[in-house]
């Protein structure tokens, strides 16, 4: 697997929001399909738009703080052959315009990209309404809906590029603050496919998003012990990979998962439902566990929901104690 | 077709609806029956651009119908225009039919776009009219059908802002005025007036016309494509359940459909057109 150099000295890593890489392939999307549109609601620079809107002013759509609008507008846009990218925060876009989502978008089956920028409790200061612990569990729930959570600034870029490729409603999931980048260029990226990152036998960790990197910082400190731990990046969350799911836990026979997200609904619940259908194991799940967020530093947050390398490498020592 | 013309269309597929709705044993009669003229004047009326040969032509007009439920006059409507057969209303409502509770675009490919959820029609026209005027300089018209009783929503305004602000002339509303919507009058659930004062602070051109009189809709609907900067409005005033006695004016008719008995009562007055003419079938 090609990953950064010095994988697991975070301080060496270079630091970039996710959101930066949507920004970067916006606007190379925008320069090989002059169908790509993209549409802002009040919070275009937070959301990496205007690096496009700069380069493309007249495909750019300000909608105001209008975010219901902003999605039907989108899925009129598509529907007479355009290819937009409705952008704002996941509390607003699936949260507040779900029903939009639901009925316009995916019941149309619309060819609309929505991005939900500002996920998870890693947000910090601006608290619980801010961070959108939700969106995974109410975007992937709608038939119809392809649902990624990329876990470095590269793979955000490579996972905007593949959404604005293929036909089909698409959501797309950011975090706001900057996260090591641990993939490369050549890192392998196709939607529906997880990849395994580090390999081994005794255990998986099942993860999406920034907390991919955690997983593997804890899988490399497992091993230390003398534990040998499967990273696998699961940035589809629908639709899943069952394959990789079931191999992963008719191989090393325990299973963790991890997210910034409600565990119900989220990743963990999706790996449950894969599990308990095919191959149960002994499964943990790290990741908000069935409470909002609140106000503070992204690494106290982190450590507050139990999120961190730590609390995975915790969850892997508990699930292999029920094997 | 001339208003003569037009009116018997309109009176053959008030009839379809009645059997459709009837066989499907629910639906929305009274608010499609209300429509029912200014669809025909739609379609018939030579107003909307459409081949229902190649609904996939590209220069065809876009309509979308927001308030989706009265769905069976449009269905109705569209057989009659030649879009698929007339025999097929009878399959409305039912198991594994091309023609859902509430259109849907996939089942349905003549249609533009799903719909069901009252508030968002008119941001998906402005989408399009946005498209085709801003992006590419086409000259494709947007006709957004929409109801009284769905401005409740708040989405219904910042669509309105939106079509304002970009100035989106190549798209008419025409919004069902008929006063009523499942809990009651308009105006004592949650009152909309002035709607036209309301519709003209966000930049609209706005007309009223009697949504029965064909000459005053395709008149309003004609002078909307030649109002310039601005998107239009038109307020059609109906009544619903236009056509037979006993639906006008009733709410409990928003959402249920005729039972036989009703059925045969209601076409008897629409084949005599209430009992001025003999019955086409004395």
């Amino acid at each position: 697997m090609i990953l950064a150099k010095n994988l697991y000295q975070k301080e060496k890593l270079e630091q970039k929001p996710t959101r930066d890489g949507y920004g970067l392939a916006l606007v190379e999307l925008g320069k090989e399909n002059k169908d790509i549109v993209v549409l802002g609601a009040d919070l275009t620079g937070s959301t990496r738009c205007d690096w496009f809107r700069d380069k493309f002013p007249d495909r750019f759509i300000q909608v105001g703080i209008a975010e219901q609008n902003m999605m039907c507008i989108a899925a009129g846009l598509s529907l007479v052959g355009k290819i937009p990218f409705a952008s704002t925060y996941s509390v607003f876009c699936p949260g507040r315009n779900w029903d939009q989502l639901r009925v316009s978008v995916a019941y149309n089956k619309a060819n609309v990209k929505l991005t939900g920028a500002h996920a998870g409790v890693s947000v910090g200061a601006d608290g619980a309404t801010h961070q959108g612990l939700e969106d995974i569990a109410i975007a992937r729930c709608l038939p119809n809906m392809t649902v990624l959570a990329p876990c470095d600034a590269i793979e955000t870029q490579k996972a905007t590029l593949a959404a604005g490729r293929m036909k089909g409603p698409v959501y797309l999931r950011f975090a706001r603050e900057p996260t090591p980048v641990f993939t490369t260029k050549r890192t392998p990226f196709r939607i529906g496919q997880a990849e395994v990152l580090r390999k081994g036998k005794d255990v998986s960790i099942i993860a999406c998003g920034p907390i991919v990197y955690e997983a593997l910082l804890a899988a490399e400190e497992l091993s230390k012990d003398g534990i040998s731990v499967r990273v696998i990046n699961n940035h589809t969350i629908k639709p899943i990979d069952e394959e990789e799911i079931i191999k992963a836990a008719e191989q090393t026979g325990a299973i963790v998962t991890g997210e910034d997200h409600q565990v119900m609904g989220g990743l963990g619940s999706v790996v449950a439902e894969v599990l308990s259908k095919n191959e149960p194991v002994p499964m943990e799940m790290v990741g908000v566990q069935n409470r909002f967020g609140e106000s503070g530093e992204p690494e106290e947050l982190m450590k507050e929901f139990k999120l961190t390398a730590e609390d995975i490498k915790k969850a892997v020592i508990k699930v292999i104690e029920r094997k | 077709m001339d208003t003569k013309e037009l009116e018997k269309q309109a009176n053959n597929i008030r009839k379809d609806l009645v059997e459709m709705l009837t066989e499907a044993k629910s639906g929305h009669s009274a608010g499609s029956l209300g429509m029912v003229d200014v669809f025909t004047a739609l379609y018939f009326g030579d107003i909307v651009k459409y081949d229902p040969k190649k609904p996939g032509w590209k220069e065809r007009d876009r309509v979308v119908l927001s308030n989706a439920h009265i769905c069976p006059a449009w269905y109705a409507t569209m057989a009659n225009a030649g879009y698929f057969p007339v025999k097929e209303l009878k399959t409305l409502r039912k198991l594994g039919s091309r023609l859902q509770g509430h259109p849907d675009r996939l089942k349905l490919p003549y249609i533009e776009t799903s719909g069901g959820s009252l508030g968002q029609g008119l941001s998906i026209a402005c989408g399009m009219a946005y498209s085709f005027f801003k992006l590419d300089c086409k000259k494709n018209w947007v006709w957004c059908l929409t109801s009284d009783g769905e401005h409740d929503e708040g989405q219904m305004w910042e669509a309105a802002m939106f079509a304002g602000k970009n100035k989106l002339f190549n798209l008419t509303q025409i919004m069902d005025r008929n006063n009523i919507q499942i809990d009651g009058y308009t105006e004592d659930v949650m009152p909309l007036e002035p709607l036209k004062d309301k519709y003209e602070a966000f930049g609209w051109h706005v007309m009223d016309v009697d949504g029965h009189n064909m000459e005053e809709i395709i008149d309003a609907c004609n002078k909307s494509k030649a109002i310039f900067e601005k998107p239009s409005l038109i307020i059609a005033h109906t009544i619903p359940g236009k056509g037979v006695d006993f639906i006008e004016w009733k709410y409990s008719w928003h959402g249920k459909a005729p039972c036989a008995e009703e059925c045969k009562k209601a076409l008897d007055e629409l084949r005599t057109l209430g009992g001025k003419i003999k019955s086409e079938s004395e």
